[in-house]
């Protein structure tokens, strides 16, 4: 029955919110927008078991000092005085000199810029390491990308127009048909994924055997 | 081993020292390599805004966070100077959790600079959970999706609020997204069902994703990345981040070309001298 | 100068409540109108402001099976802009959205076709799929991994559980948990959302329960990092440079992350396998993994994997609607190149 019952909770509220997405009549309407925040609700409380397993896993780290350990105590400091400080704060928490707004300004967003940052160094070493023109289409992929890399900056215009020009054209005909193709697919996957996942024809994702 | 081929397996920092290199010198330098050209979709963006009637109500989302923010936050910026200059009265919000922050900056800044008011000519209504649902939910009441805004006062205290109940008092919807929740969301749920003329600034690599919607008109305009930033801060009369960034971005594009070409020299001279696989 | 009419009616495909008026404007407009509104035999009163050059308003705030008449009147105030009163219109309750019927149509094909296939599946049909090497890889990554007494990093992606990309790796996460089981691999999860973290966590578990290596299973695998984007990322690639796996699965939805994951996975010489279905991702990954499964072929994967009749037998019918779709497109293309776009028009969602 450990199994049976969420799949059942699964075939009844998937059908339904099939078959209600297509019934514009407002007491069904009501019932679909209310599951929807009841999902919305269920994913609030899990951020309870999140944080519990984090604060769990990391000091079970520092009380046997495993591998790197101070760094676990930094990681734990930083989740408990940011919410201690947001707590405390109260709804003050969004004013422009709130102490949240201080930790938010001095590391939160420079930290988080920094790692997208990264980006653009590891698609300058990606492209020195593993773009290899072995083939008839690589090297078309290769002109291909030389044209955007120009076409996109400045430079290109200022080398020759027709460079930015053969940019929005290789973006908006053959780069936009093919990504559509490839959207077309991965739609019907995801809906045979969805359909086979509400009857029950996949069960592993709940812990079963399908 | 040549010289070529050795390359082969060169320490990838020396190619990281290189981009940081290109990337720096021209932002503290300030040489400029070549000027910006607005394309024909920042133009369409920037006429979107400029067809709508002066004092019209426009929403701006400004789905970001701080990790996208060199590029959106220009454009973010830029968005909400010509919505002041044409005295459109701004209803802003995120649906990023750390994303009102940076619409408090961008509107405080703006505001400062064309002497608006917040909660006369604009209101930042914040974060709020979500995803669709609340694009969804607003598309019913917009005042019950958001009863107090970023700082907690309810919104049918605001005056810019007033009259506000939902899409059909919008008259343009200019997003500014890094993702999901964003632009596709924006579409799907809004501009389908409601007719909402809509306008959308969104990351480089993200910006291919969007040509479709461009083409069917769901899109009046699309700003793809910094360089698209740029050519806005351009059509604005307002160069700044976006614009001084585009000379460290043309030097690090030839820098990454450079590198294509020369990975495969290596490859080539590693795989002649029978080094390769 | 005559009054310019009103077309008003019952706002189609909802769920009641709103009446739609639409006009065309007049050359010489005022600066804005005021929707009137009044009940048969009742005086009208203010409803809404318009503006001037406005050719179409809702009215949401009808009653169900009230006739109502409209009218707009010039602000400021000029009786000779005013437009007709309109004929009487009331809202009511649709109980289907016509607009979603091409919906409703494909989706009833695949339906028909979904359960045709598993019924020729379950009388013993064999089909036969492409091969994918990214699929086999999978289990001779898993066994390269022991050989080197390392272990296998999985990451599902950074979508939240209720992602159809994130059900699909957990899917196939059950799958690798298996495997891993039976090879006595280390396995480590480490997942972005606390609704991810809780269903990987049941996965795993029941995984090495249902392969019989309970002992195995170690209750800190799977793990909640953080759901802050590239917090996220600078964590998982932390691990990869501590722990040094063996191999590396990215499997899920990824966005600006999936660059760094996958040099950083490539700098510790770990064999990586990605599938996704972000199509703005798939070329960091063909780039920078060894096997890439793109858009289709990951939702492929899972069924592939099982060799399950019916499960193999939903591909079959993935397969047919493509091909009817393809089909509609070359057709709809020919047929609006002579200016017939009904079919074009069937399949337009707005």
């Amino acid at each position: 029955m450990k199994r049976e019952i969420p799949i059942l909770i699964t075939l009844v509220s998937g059908l339904f919110m099939l078959l209600a997405w297509f019934v514009p009549h407002p007491t069904v309407r009501s019932a679909y927008e209310g599951l929807q925040n009841w999902a919305i609700v269920v994913v609030g409380f899990t951020y309870v078991l999140g944080v519990a397993n984090l604060l769990r896993i990391n000091v079970r780290q520092v009380s046997r000092k495993e591998r790197d350990w101070p760094y676990k105590i930094v990681l734990l400091a930083g989740i408990l005085v940011t919410m201690a400080v947001g707590f405390s704060e109260g709804n003050h928490y969004t004013d422009v000199d709130s102490r949240f707004q201080w930790i938010y300004r001095t590391f939160y967003s420079p930290m988080t810029a920094t790692m997208f940052s990264l980006l653009a160094f590891f698609i300058a070493s990606a492209a020195f390491r593993a773009f290899r023109i072995r083939s008839v289409e690589a090297l078309l992929l290769a002109i291909a990308a030389f044209i955007l890399m120009l076409g996109r900056v400045p430079l290109g215009a200022a080398i020759h127009p027709a460079i930015p020009a053969a940019a929005d054209w290789l973006m908006e005909i053959p780069q936009n048909a093919a990504k559509r193709g490839i959207l077309i697919g991965a739609a019907l996957g995801v809906m045979a994924t969805g359909i086979r996942v509400i009857l029950g024809l996949e069960k592993t994702y709940g812990g079963g055997e399908s | 081993m040549s010289f070529l081929a050795g390359l082969r397996y060169m320490d990838r920092r020396w190619i990281f020292l290189g981009v940081g290199l290109l990337v720096l010198l021209p932002l503290l330098f300030s040489f400029h390599i070549a000027p910006v050209q607005p394309s024909n979709r920042a133009r369409g963006f920037y006429d979107a805004i400029e067809k709508v009637p002066e004092g019209s109500v426009v929403l701006l989302p400004g789905d970001y966070d701080p990790g996208t923010a060199a590029e959106n936050y220009p454009m973010h910026l830029a968005a909400a100077r010509q919505l002041m200059r044409r005295n459109m009265k701004i209803i802003a919000l995120a649906l990023y959790p750390a994303g009102p922050p940076l619409t408090d900056q961008v509107l405080r800044i703006a505001g400062a600079e064309y002497h608006k008011t917040e909660g006369v000519d604009y209101v930042n209504l914040g974060y709020k959970v979500g995803n669709e649902l609340v694009m969804s939910q607003m598309g019913q009441s917009i005042p019950k999706t958001f009863p107090v805004d970023n700082r907690g006062i309810p919104v049918n205290k605001i005056p810019v609020m007033k009259g506000i109940q939902n899409f059909q008092q919008i008259r343009l919807i200019v997003n500014v997204s890094a993702g999901y929740p964003g632009t596709k969301e924006w579409v799907q749920q809004v501009v389908s069902r409601y007719h909402v003329p809509m306008v959308a600034g969104v990351t480089a690599v993200s910006a291919p994703e969007y040509y479709p919607y461009l083409q069917a008109g769901q899109l009046h305009g699309l700003l793809g990345g910094m360089a698209g930033a740029a050519e806005y801060e351009i059509l604005v009369g307002a160069p700044g981040l976006a614009t001084r960034g585009m000379d460290a971005q043309s030097l690090a594009h030839l820098f990454i070309a450079f590198m294509i070409i020369l990975g495969n020299l290596a490859f080539l001279a590693g795989s002649k001298k029978g080094n390769g696989r | 100068m005559f009054a310019f009419p009103l077309k008003v009616g019952d706002t189609p495909n909802d769920g009641g409540g709103s009446v739609d008026i639409s006009w065309t404007p007049p050359v010489h407009h005022p600066t804005s109108w005021i929707l009137v509104r009044r009940e048969q035999g009742g005086t009208f009163a203010p409803v809404a402001t318009v503006d001037g050059a406005d050719s179409h308003y809702s009215d949401d705030s009808a009653q169900n099976g009230t006739s109502y008449e409209y009218q707009l009147v010039a602000s400021p105030a000029d009786p000779a802009l005013d437009s007709e009163v309109s004929g009487p219109a009331r809202s009511s309750v649709n109980l289907f959205d016509w607009s979603k019927l091409n919906v409703l149509v494909v989706a009833g094909i695949f339906f028909a076709l979904l359960f045709w296939y598993i019924r020729k599946s379950e009388g013993g049909v064999k089909w036969v799929f492409r091969k994918i090497p990214g699929l086999d890889a999978i289990e001779e990554a898993v066994g390269r991994a022991t050989e080197m007494g390392k272990g296998v990093l999985y990451v599902p992606g950074v979508q939240d559980i209720d992602d159809i990309q994130t059900i699909a790796s957990m899917i196939l996460l059950g799958r690798v948990a298996r495997i891993t089981a039976k090879y006595e691999t280390p396995l480590d999860v480490p997942t972005n959302s606390p609704g991810v973290f809780t269903v990987a966590e049941e996965v795993v578990k029941s995984a090495y329960a249902d392969a019989g290596r309970a002992d195995v299973y170690r209750s800190d695998q799977v793990r909640y990092v953080t759901s802050e984007q590239f917090a996220y990322v600078a964590a998982v690639n932390g691990m990869m440079l501590r722990e040094r796996p063996a191999a590396n699965l990215l499997l899920g939805a990824f966005f600006a992350e999936s660059l760094l994951l996958a040099e950083t996975g490539h700098a510790v010489g770990a064999i990586q396998i990605a599938g996704t279905a972000n199509v703005h991702q798939m070329p960091f990954f063909v780039v920078a993994c060894d096997y890439t499964l793109i858009g289709e072929e990951y939702f492929a994967a899972s069924a592939l994997l099982s060799n399950d009749a019916r499960l193999l037998g939903s591909l079959k019918a993935t397969d047919s609607v493509k091909i009817l779709m393809i089909t509609v497109i070359i057709v709809g293309s020919i047929l609006a190149t002579f200016g017939q776009t009904w079919l074009g028009d069937f399949f337009a969602t707005q």
